[in-house]
């Protein structure tokens, strides 16, 4: 059978005018940023310049591409004013969502195309509830401590850190977000140079 | 050609692999108890089951469905099926009835998931799911009844 189907692109219902103003993270991600993750760092302790860096990073830490699927709460966050997201969306037990409610019954793989069309990815979710890695409300010098603590960053070290923010697919959607969001305010590869200028330069905290 | 499973069925269509699969399920195969909402998987009118789990048709590509189970509420089995429509009968739940069967579909994985619900659980369960009727305080009880009868079964 053959059918003229209308295409998964069809355009938001007026009725719903912000509903998709969505955060974060795709799928179809550019190239990793052009750092040398392998080399081993050569660490110049530079406290002054290490806090500079910090807070280009935290820029966009704290831009709602990535800080909407790092709440202070328990549902994630969309658009550009970072509200909670529409149908009361939880976090659930792995992050995933709840029951009829989980990321993945409207997320797909990938971005769907139209302004505001629910962005993608195969991994679509919120920090577990264990270990939420909250962005959200943190100031520069307590998100810096949270990204430097295994016990609050999934017990990674800070070149883990350094490769998550380099290469994973949710981290990268943030530069690719769907038609009708703002991408965070550093290119990707300014981000990843300015996270490894923080931890080669001593990973100082912000005051 | 692209090859689905839909109610225990395997069905071949000749359509593109990012048509929604809304549209095959209604006007491909012809089962149309799934509805067409808002088209941007905000109302869940159009929910079915993909692996058990819930999906907003209208906005999934039939290609995601491929190697997969879909399931629709002509296919809702029985062990979750039956005891949902009965209370939904029960306690005439449907006003136009047009967001009904996403509803149940919704329903169906919150007693899957979790079989003695409170309030709360519910609200969690089905806040994506919008009826213009606000048939909402009797969609609550009914999936209360519903669990109910599934204990009682169970117990027998």
């Amino acid at each position: 059978m053959r059918q003229s189907s209308p295409p998964i692109s069809a355009s938001p219902s007026p009725r719903y005018p912000r509903l998709w103003g969505f955060a974060l993270v795709l799928l179809v991600a550019p190239s990793p940023a052009s750092v040398s993750l392998d080399e081993k760092a050569a660490t110049k302790d530079d406290p002054a310049a290490s806090r500079v860096a910090f807070l280009a990073v935290y820029k966009v830490l704290s831009h709602p591409r990535c800080m909407n699927c790092h709440p202070a709460g328990d549902a994630p966050l969309q658009g550009e004013d970072s509200h909670p997201h529409a149908q009361n969306v939880k976090r659930g037990k792995d992050g995933a969502g709840k029951y009829a409610l989980k990321c993945a019954n409207c997320h797909q793989a990938k971005a769907l195309p139209g302004e505001n069309m629910p962005p993608g990815n195969p991994n679509w979710r919120l920090p577990s509830p264990e270990m939420p890695l909250v962005f959200q409300g943190k100031s520069p010098g307590a998100l810096a401590r949270q990204l430097k603590d295994p016990k609050q960053n999934g017990g990674k070290t800070l070149d883990q850190v350094l490769h998550h923010a380099a290469e994973d697919t949710l981290v990268l959607g943030c530069w690719n977000p769907g038609e009708g969001r703002a991408k965070p305010p550093l290119a990707h590869e300014e981000f990843v140079r300015e996270l490894r200028t923080w931890i080669e330069t001593g990973a100082h905290e912000p005051e | 050609m692209i090859t689905i499973r839909v109610n225990r069925k395997e069905y071949h269509v000749d359509v593109e692999p990012d048509t929604p699969l809304l549209w095959v399920i209604r006007e491909t195969i012809g089962l149309t108890g799934t509805k067409f909402g808002c088209g941007v998987a905000q109302c869940g009118a159009c929910t079915i089951h993909l692996d058990g789990e819930a999906a907003r048709s209208c906005v999934t590509p039939v290609e995601r469905a491929i190697g997969r189970e879909i399931v629709t509420i002509e296919g809702l089995p029985d062990d979750l099926g039956r005891p949902l429509k009965d209370a939904w009968i029960a306690l005439d739940v449907p006003q136009c009835g047009y967001c009904q069967s996403g509803q149940i579909m919704a329903a169906a994985v919150l007693l899957r998931e979790n079989p003695n619900p409170t309030d709360e659980d519910v609200d969690d369960g089905m806040t994506g799911n919008i009826c213009r009727c606000g048939t909402y305080p009797r969609i609550r009880r009914a999936i209360h009844l519903a669990a109910q009868a599934i204990a009682k079964g169970a117990a027998r």
